[in-house]
């Protein structure tokens, strides 16, 4: 299982080598690669189906309780399934949406790095690991909807999904560690068991806002729906992908998996319903209110996530079936609905679904392909969606919370939905033909593959509900909560009250959709109170107030002036270390310290040296004086047999005077910049610290904090760090990271100086 | 730096820099046991390389090193990283230090062990790096 995981970003790494050789054939090989994973996964149905779950754990970084921990379970076998299945028609698709541009590579390195990121965070055991899949799912997409980085909207709309969704992912950290302390585990499937402990202690609440934060601004709730239809900037691909099937559900994901743990309290029914009902109102009616064939494709696919948001609040043993059926169907006909929506845009070479009319000649697999997918979006039988929609309907007419409120709430979606629906499949395809920017034809056969496969299984499983089975939808619903679910899935439950509500909504739909243009004018009336003063003008807002910030603070701390940053840093250490000292060392300095004749006449050289570097008006004097008072520390090094100090103090003297010689000729002649007042001030700066170091020394040999770890050293030295020079056994060996840390920033200072260097000759300014 | 050369300068430079470049390696290998290691014997090495440049100038000063400086600092760096891994590979932890006391016919036992690694990438991290700080300023100037 960890290969299936890590295999995704072994292949993402390689890319960038592979791609030269492959071309044009890419995307044909690299689909490979999920669609095994798709068999692999596909062999542990029947375990999973048989109620096993198979685990693996290895240790990563055990002092903080962190294991690459893996859980195959049901509710992970159906996202695993749908990640990889999704993505090998996706990754297959993308080889001809993006045939002949040069940044097919990039696109396949990212996409690839997404799929492994998901599919560990799905497969996830452990609440590190699972967080830190998130972040990285997190990142890729930023990197994907950014993928068209010399656009400004896609910048701007890469970052906004990005600040959203890493935001929620903050308070998400916090919530998973709260959540961890509470059930003294960070393994998912221990959590799981211990709903009882953790609903009934004191931080359920803030940790349940917390994860709930996290997992709504992931998939997209109200009021952090908007970064999804934004993120449309993508490759359709990309949003096929990411933004429909996948990624999105993260948050779904993790409310399902915790469901157990966290679910059926009253903040979790009320919350969860109330929100994942917003939101699926607030998607419906927005889908209807778009044209653009991707946006209507994303406003219902917040729809589709409130309501898996609202079914995970609802939270009966109907809702938890409902959840994997919708989620199921949903995945099957939006994946593919995003994918037609591709081809179109492809082949027309507009987005806009005002703009195409009559297609189905120029395109008739096409159509045929959005006509089954849209049915299934729609729920009309005998398409899985229709299956969904029903368990769902039947679960919000039994929700013990507010069902009255959900199930108008669902009607009025599933209305909505129709009327979406007709404006996918039936408005681009028939009526009077327009003139498009691009003379349509079919698309290539690679990106029809795609939708056929997807559309094809939203009407098997329609029609054969046998086909995913009762028993493994049973299994993954199984996983939310923590008896045994028992699911049935047939297409005719019978002349049900849901059914009733579905034609109800399917005649209201169709009403909605033949007057869609009006309708549209009617609802460009709310625009002001629903873009303009939403959710999206506050983030605008809060973004402004952050550069708004940033702008004043920013003159203040960086001036540009080494002397004022100089008196800062002295100033704020004078501070805090003299504030430590005043208040806990009162009146107990060393005394009587013996002082060498020797010793005196080193210190003087150093005082008159120090005075004279102050007070030079020559610079080769003052590198000279500076020079002095540097080996004269190196000589107390050597008196005090500190042999390696001082000779590296030596060597680090001689190689800043060789510096500053170097830089000396290029400097203009001196001129005293600074007033007497200014002077005055500098001096006090630093006889504050100077004031300051000298205190604390006297107060260091006075103070014996703890036993000296010199003594540790010194004595194990040589059986331990087989050397008899403590210092550099504690350099290389006891304290190795630090001085790596130490070596990396040398290095990076070197770059550091070099690229200023030539920065400032490029552009043969004065100022870098 | 088209000053005409100083000849003393350049036999100083041209005799030094050999018997300095001994003794950092000198400095090196007895670091473990006596007063040296990586860091000083880099500055040993680099202030070697700096009195050639002031010498020969950059041109004989790269053609002398064959290497750019950023890589030399690179390579120390990855030699560094690389020593942390015989730990992991034989199953303990990062950073933990392997050693090997061979016994070798004439020379006697040798202590060889993964921190002289680490300490030979700290020494070409500094060489590295130092000289890149001063080529890059040197070139500055001219």
């Amino acid at each position: 299982m960890l290969v299936a995981v890590l295999a995704g970003f072994i292949l993402a790494a390689l890319v960038p080598w592979l791609q030269p050789y492959l071309g044009e054939r890419a995307g044909r090989l690299y689909a490979l690669l999920p669609a095994a994973l798709t068999l692999y996964f596909a062999t542990f149905l029947p375990g999973v189906a048989a109620g096993e779950a198979s685990q693996l754990a290895l240790p990563w970084v055990p002092g903080l309780g962190l294991e690459l921990a893996f859980h195959l379970d049901g509710l992970s076998l159906l996202f695993a399934l749908l990640i990889c299945g999704i993505g090998a028609l996706v990754v297959l698709y993308a080889g001809d949406y993006l045939q002949g541009d040069p940044r097919q590579g990039r696109f396949f390195v990212q996409i690839l790095a997404f799929m492994a990121s998901m599919l560990g965070l799905v497969l996830s055991d452990n609440l590190i690991a699972l967080f830190i899949f998130w972040e990285l799912t997190s990142i890729t997409s930023y990197m994907l909807i950014g993928f068209d980085h010399e656009d400004s909207t896609a910048r701007r709309a890469a970052l906004q999904g990005l600040v959203v969704t890493v935001g929620g992912g903050l308070a998400l950290l916090a919530g998973l560690v709260l959540l961890g302390t509470v059930a003294g585990t960070y393994t998912i499937s221990e959590i799981v068991t211990q709903g009882e402990a953790i609903r009934g202690h004191a931080y359920y609440l803030p940790l349940l806002l917390l994860v709930l934060l996290g997992a709504f601004t992931k998939s997209a709730q109200v009021p952090f729906h908007f970064w999804l239809p934004n993120a449309m900037a993508a490759p359709t691909p990309v949003s096929a992908y990411l933004h429909s099937a996948t990624m999105v559900k993260a948050g779904v994901y993790l409310l399902a998996r915790l469901h157990p743990a966290l679910g059926g309290t009253d903040p979790w029914i009320v919350i969860c319903s109330l929100v994942g009902g917003a939101t699926m109102v607030t998607g419906a009616y927005l889908a209807v209110r778009s044209t653009g064939i991707k946006w209507v494709l994303a406003y219902s696919t917040v729809m589709a996530l409130g309501t898996l948001t609202m079914l995970v609040g609802v939270g009966t043993e109907a809702a938890m079936v409902a959840f994997v059926a919708f989620l199921l169907g949903h995945s099957l006909y939006k994946g593919a609905l995003f994918l037609i929506a591709g081809g179109l845009e492809h082949e027309t070479g507009t987005k806009d679904i005002l703009a195409m009319g009559g297609l189905r000649r120029a395109m008739p697999v096409t159509a045929l392909l959005a006509a089954v997918s849209a049915l299934s979006l729609a729920g009309l039988p005998p398409l899985f969606g229709f299956i969904g929609k029903e368990l769902m309907l039947e679960a919000v007419l039994a929700a013990p919370f507010a069902g009255a409120l959900l199930t108008l709430l669902a009607v009025v979606t599933a209305v909505l939905v129709v009327a979406a629906a007709g404006v996918v499949a039936l408005r681009p395809f028939y009526g009077r033909p327009r003139e498009t920017p691009k003379a349509p034809h079919e698309a290539p056969n690679a990106m029809l593959a795609g939708p056929a496969v997807l559309g094809l299984l939203s009407l098997l499983f329609g029609l054969v509900p046998g086909v995913p089975g009762d028993a493994f939808i049973s299994a993954a619903a199984g996983a939310l909560s923590s008896e045994p679910v028992h699911a049935h899935l047939a297409l005719w439950h019978g002349l049900t009250l849901p059914l009733g509500l579905s034609a109800l909504a399917v005649a209201g739909g169709a009403l909605l959709y033949s007057r869609w243009d009006r309708a549209r004018a009617a609802m460009r009336r709310l625009d002001t109170p629903l873009y303009e003063r939403g959710p999206e003008a506050g983030y605008d807002w809060l973004m402004a107030a952050l550069e708004g910030l940033a702008r004043r603070v920013t003159p203040v701390l960086q001036h540009g002036y080494l002397r004022h940053y100089i008196a800062t840093t002295v100033l704020t250490l004078v501070a805090l270390v003299g504030f430590t000292l005043l208040t806990r060392y009162q009146g107990s300095l060393a005394t009587g310290i013996d002082v060498r004749f020797y010793e005196l006449v080193i210190a003087v050289l150093l005082v008159v040296a120090t005075v004279f570097a102050c007070r030079t008006q020559s610079r080769l004097g003052a590198v000279v004086s500076v020079g002095v008072v540097g080996y004269a520390v190196a000589l107390f090094y050597l008196l005090f047999s500190a042999p390696d100090l001082s000779i590296t103090q030596i060597l680090v003297e001689t190689l800043t005077v060789i510096l500053l010689v170097l830089v000396l000729f290029k400097l203009p002649g001196f001129v005293s910049f600074s007033s007497p007042q200014q002077r005055a001030w500098d001096a006090l700066v630093a006889g504050l610290l100077g004031l300051l170091v000298t205190t604390l020394l006297l107060v260091a040999i006075e103070h014996q904090l703890a036993a000296p770890i010199s003594e540790y050293h010194l004595r194990e030295s040589v059986p331990l760090g087989h050397g008899r020079n403590v210092v550099n056994v504690i350099i290389v060996d006891y304290r190795a990271l630090d001085t790596l840390g130490e070596i990396f920033v040398v290095a990076l200072s070197a770059i550091g100086v070099y690229s200023m260097i030539q920065y400032t000759r490029s552009t043969g300014g004065d100022r870098p | 730096m088209t000053r005409p050369r100083s000849l003393i300068l350049q036999t100083m430079a041209r005799l030094l820099l050999p018997l300095q470049l001994l003794f950092s390696v000198f400095m090196l290998l007895r670091g473990h046991d006596l007063p040296g290691g990586g860091f000083i014997a880099g500055l040993v090495a680099s202030a070697g390389f700096v009195l050639f440049l002031f010498a020969f100038g950059i041109p004989a000063t790269r053609g002398l090193l064959g290497v750019d400086p950023r890589s030399v600092a690179g390579t120390g760096l990855l030699l560094a990283v690389a020593s942390v891994l015989p730990g992991p590979l034989s199953g303990q932890p990062a950073f933990t230090a392997q050693w090997w006391e061979p016994v070798i016919p004439l020379v006697g036992a040798v202590k060889i062990g993964s921190p002289i690694i680490f300490d030979v990438g700290v020494y070409l991290t500094v060489i590295g790096a130092l000289l890149t700080i001063v080529v890059s300023l040197a070139e500055a100037e001219e």
